[in-house]
């Protein structure tokens, strides 16, 4: 046994902000559209590219999404809400400041004090909402390399002012699995609501966490801010990281420096982005050329009205309507296109927990490898309710099943056309496993006696020969029954 | 003429000519004509118009193009006016004489070795020089009525958002507010009337309707209450402007108006709280000055470098004062102390002028404790130089709507009385300067340009 008990002295605390690319068609402040992958500076204007006199105006849409979102997580949500300048430089920034909000007791964020419940295997939990506010993005930079030198830098100011939702988590997740299960869980709810995408790898939800070490009930300790997290699995992956490489320096009893950190995805580290940490001042005031939002009663109960299902309750509904497990419910609720996906299927086959346990499992771990959404592969819930039929009528093993999905899920291929084009089908044909078996009793005599010997296992060594010879496609009943009718004749 | 002057950076003679011409032509067909058909406006160097360059009177901004036109370019030339030409002004409308701007000062008509008062004083000595019939400033703390006082003619400026501020470079985006130059009212109201009104571009202008100016200017004064606050009265005026102002409000009271004593105990904290309120938001509206996307660029290795000369080059001393003044007010552990608490005295300004304008329909005060003041005079001593704007700026931090009309003179120089009235009631002011100034010869008397 190890001297040391650290690994289950120290709590993990973890609070997240993600940045939400809200789905309007126009920018925060100004008429430009935001579509994805434009060619460079073609969706601009006087406003997004900070030109002198231009003026912000608010996107009504972009309030609504992010009123739609402080509704879902319970937030409390404020009468008016102020914007502020942010003040720093950046050559991405046009304007050199960001119209985005702040907590001031005066001027509040869009939602503050809301909630989302989080269920695991363990007992519920509430992860507390600190803030949900609005704001503006920045350009993108893009530098020109040669040899390894930068040789000059360009600005794309397409994503200058498209808008952006932050929302803050208090420090109350206590697990990299609780980060990850947090933001699978905000993500679905964002789907549902029609407020994101939730495509992580395009940038569209962007996570950063702060994670800090302490012992249980002690004060919270020095955190880092870790960031470039582009996928679920990689948040939960770097967040382990990073509370691992804490414990160790506290375990030399070395300090753990306030820093930014970023996550190579490749290397599975975070390494320091800055070195020296200067305190940023970046001198907030109220934004003087856009007036106060205005949220009235009446708009908030017009949002709350016309929210959706939301995936708690989904959830719930799922795990009584189909008697799928806890885990298996949240996992098909996990994402708002992974539920459609699944109520789709069942459509089609209604055995319910069969098709849970397909999607928890292969597809899940498929998506997972893969680094995609459901929707970004070929599969249809048509074909999927076919694989099932197929295996359920026994013209395929679940063996085989498993190993044509990768391929239906990449090309969108019918299973009863891959089966058909590989011949794949079970060989149920009693004389041709009969033929097999013969050939395989003739070339082992030793185990065939020493079945007759009353070495039953030499029945399983057997068996495994004729699957073996039929690549897998033998149906195993009919070559257990046949074997044993051929041995004991 | 402007050799001398030098209201104007820029002038557009070709496209000027052309627009004449045409509207000419219309006038002979005698077609329904807008209402500033031909007309040529002077616009302040501040307001972004396409064709001309836009300066802001600063090296930063030298030789820049806008791509665009400010709404109220918009709204002058679908009234038929000509933009002429673009008219010099303190950099970025930071100052009180013109003397601020990169391209050298404006000198007033009346006297070329006296300052035409800032920071629009190159579109009041054009108006003032009989170079334009119209011309357009911008007022953040002063910057319209000052000029207007020190050059003989009529400035306004309106309501805080009366007036779009879309395409104007913005100083202190909370007090700017563009405002006619005109040598009588009725042309001012004329002026005010086509720019005036809500523009869904600049989201803190007013939805509300915008009166016919002109048509209510016969009205005269007739029961009218003025009140002349007693802070602003006496100590520390010159001689002559305290009787020019005092005089001014007899003739209104014999044109049947009521003079009525009010207080407005908090002017005296306006210039503080203007000088925190300001440079802050000027600190932010200037920080886009970069070198990264247009106007100078000092080329340098490294990104701060080049931000730091760019800026260290492209930016006069008063500028700079400035945005280090703004800077060091919004810094952690200075905001509360400055820049919020300098919020709160403005909402006690503008308490002040509530309480008076409810026993009163005008407040009735100097525009400037002195006539012109000499070229270099000041130049060199900032705090004298802020206090020339101790009676404007509580208008600009009340955001109320005040008026510069000639009242007088001292030693030929022109003096200016100013009329402020409640929130967007533009017309009450422009009814009594409009009756003041018919029942006086001042805005007759022009300077000899000789
Ligand atoms: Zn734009």
């Amino acid at each position: 046994m190890s001297e040391r008990t650290t690994a289950i002295a120290y709590e993990v605390v973890i609070g997240l902000e993600i940045h939400v690319q809200l789905l309007t068609d126009s920018k925060m402040f100004c008429e430009c559209a935001t579509a994805f992958g434009a060619p460079p500076n073609t969706q601009t204007c006087p406003v997004c590219l900070g030109l002198p006199g231009a003026l912000p105006v608010i996107n009504r849409k972009a309030v609504e999404l992010g009123l739609r979102t402080a509704v879902a997580l319970g937030c409390r949500v404020h009468g008016t809400s102020q914007f502020h300048r942010k003040n720093y430089y950046y050559p991405d920034l046009p304007k050199n400041y960001q119209i985005t909000q702040y907590e001031y007791k005066i001027h509040p964020p869009l939602g503050t004090k809301g909630s989302l419940e989080l269920t695991a295997d363990t007992s519920p939990r509430r992860i507390g909402i600190r803030r949900v506010h609005l704001e503006e993005d920045t350009g993108k930079l893009v530098h020109v390399e040669q040899h390894g030198q930068i040789l000059h830098s360009l600005i794309d100011f397409n994503r200058s002012g498209v808008p952006l939702m932050e929302v803050v988590t208090e420090p109350d997740l206590r697990s990299p699995e609780q980060a990850r299960l947090f933001l699978g869980r905000l993500r679905s709810l964002l789907q549902a609501i029609g407020v994101s995408s939730g495509r992580m790898e395009e940038g569209s939800l962007r996570c950063d966490a702060n994670v800090s070490l302490r012992r249980p009930g002690a004060e919270l300790g020095i955190r880092t801010e870790v960031k470039n997290m582009n996928s679920l699995r990689s948040v939960e992956r770097a967040l382990a990281f990073e509370a691992q490489r804490q414990e160790q320096l506290l375990d030399r009893g070395q300090p753990v420096g306030q820093e930014t950190r970023h996550w190579d995805e490749r290397r599975g580290v975070t390494f320091s982005s800055r070195t020296k940490e200067e305190a940023q001042d970046y001198r907030y005031f109220p934004e003087p050329d856009l007036v106060p939002i205005a949220v009235g009663k009446q708009w908030i109960d017009e949002v709350r009205a016309s929210l959706p299902e939301l995936p708690d309750a989904r959830r719930q509904r799922y795990a009584s309507a189909y008697r799928l497990s806890p885990y298996d419910a949240g996992l098909v609720t996990s994402s708002m296109p992974l539920a459609i996906f699944f109520e789709a299927t069942v459509g089609h086959y209604p055995q319910a927990k069969t098709v849970a346990n397909w999607l928890a499992g292969d597809v899940a771990a498929y998506l997972n490898a893969e680094g995609l959404e459901i929707e970004e592969t070929a599969l249809t819930p048509n074909h999927l309710a076919e694989l099932l039929r197929l295996v359920d009528a026994g013209t395929i093993s679940i063996r085989t099943a498993k190993e044509i999905l990768p391929e239906m899920l990449r090309t969108g291929a019918s299973a009863e056309q891959l089966v058909a084009d590989r011949g794949l089908a079970q060989i149920s044909d009693t004389a041709a496993v009969g033929s097999v078996i013969d050939r395989i009793i003739a070339e082992h005599p030793g185990p065939a006696s020493d079945f007759h010997g009353g070495k039953t296992q030499a029945l399983t060594f057997l068996v495994g020969q004729v699957m073996k010879k039929t690549r897998g496609r033998a149906n195993p009943e009919l070559v257990n029954r046949l074997l044993r009718e051929k041995l004991q004749s | 003429m402007d050799s001398r002057v030098h209201a104007f950076l820029s002038v557009d003679k070709s496209s000027a000519l052309d627009a004449a011409r045409r509207w000419d032509a219309r006038r002979a067909d005698a077609d329904a004509l807008p209402p500033l058909a031909g007309l040529p406006v002077a616009i302040k160097d501040i307001i972004c118009s396409q064709g001309l360059p836009t300066t802001c009177g600063s090296r930063i901004l030298e030789g820049w193009r806008s791509p665009y036109d400010a709404t109220v370019i918009t709204r002058l030339r679908e009234a038929g006016a000509i933009v002429i030409g673009k008219t010099n002004l303190d950099e970025f409308a930071m100052g009180s004489s013109t003397e601020n701007s990169a391209f050298g000062p404006t000198r007033n008509p009346w006297d070329l070795a006296r300052v035409p008062g800032g920071s629009s004083g190159g579109s009041a000595a054009a108006v003032s020089a009989d170079m334009v019939p119209l011309a357009l400033g911008t007022d953040t703390g002063g910057s319209v009525r000052l000029p207007a006082a020190f050059t003989g003619i009529v400035g306004l400026k309106p309501t805080y958002s009366r007036v779009s501020r879309y395409g104007l470079v913005a100083f202190a985006s909370s007090l700017d507010q563009i405002g006619p130059l005109a040598r009588t009212v009725a042309d001012a109201a004329l002026l005010l009337q086509v720019i005036a009104g809500r523009d869904p571009r600049d989201s803190t202008s007013a939805d509300l309707p915008v009166p016919d100016y002109s048509a209510s200017l016969p009205d005269g004064v007739k029961g009218m209450k003025i009140g002349i606050p007693r802070e602003a009265i006496g100590a520390g005026l010159q001689r002559e402007v305290n009787d020019a102002v005092l005089a001014a409000a007899r003739v209104l009271e014999q044109a049947g108006a009521s003079l009525i004593e009010v207080s407005l105990p908090t002017i005296e904290y306006a210039v503080p709280t203007y000088y925190i309120l300001a440079p802050s938001e000027a600190s932010a509206n200037l920080a886009r000055y970069d070198g990264v996307k247009y106007g100078l660029r000092v080329r340098t290795p490294d990104i701060h470098a080049m931000y730091a000369r760019t800026r260290g080059e492209g930016f006069g001393t008063e500028v700079k004062r400035r945005i280090m003044l703004g800077t060091y007010a919004l810094s952690a552990g200075f905001y509360e102390g400055f820049f919020l608490k300098a919020q709160q005295v403005r909402t006690l300004v503008r308490k002040d002028f509530t309480v008076a304008f409810g026993s009163v329909d005008l407040v009735l005060m100097p525009v400037a404790p002195t006539v012109a003041f000499k070229l270099g005079e000041k130049a060199h001593d900032p705090l004298q130089m802020y206090l020339t704007d101790i009676y404007t700026i509580p208008v600009n931090l009340a955001g109320l709507p005040g008026i510069s009309v000639p009242c007088g003179s001292a030693d030929g120089l022109p003096i200016g009385l100013q009329l402020i009235g409640k929130p967007f009631d533009e017309a009450t002011v422009l009814r009594a300067a409009h009756t003041y100034e018919q029942s006086t010869e001042w805005h007759k008397a022009r300077p000899q340009l000789t």
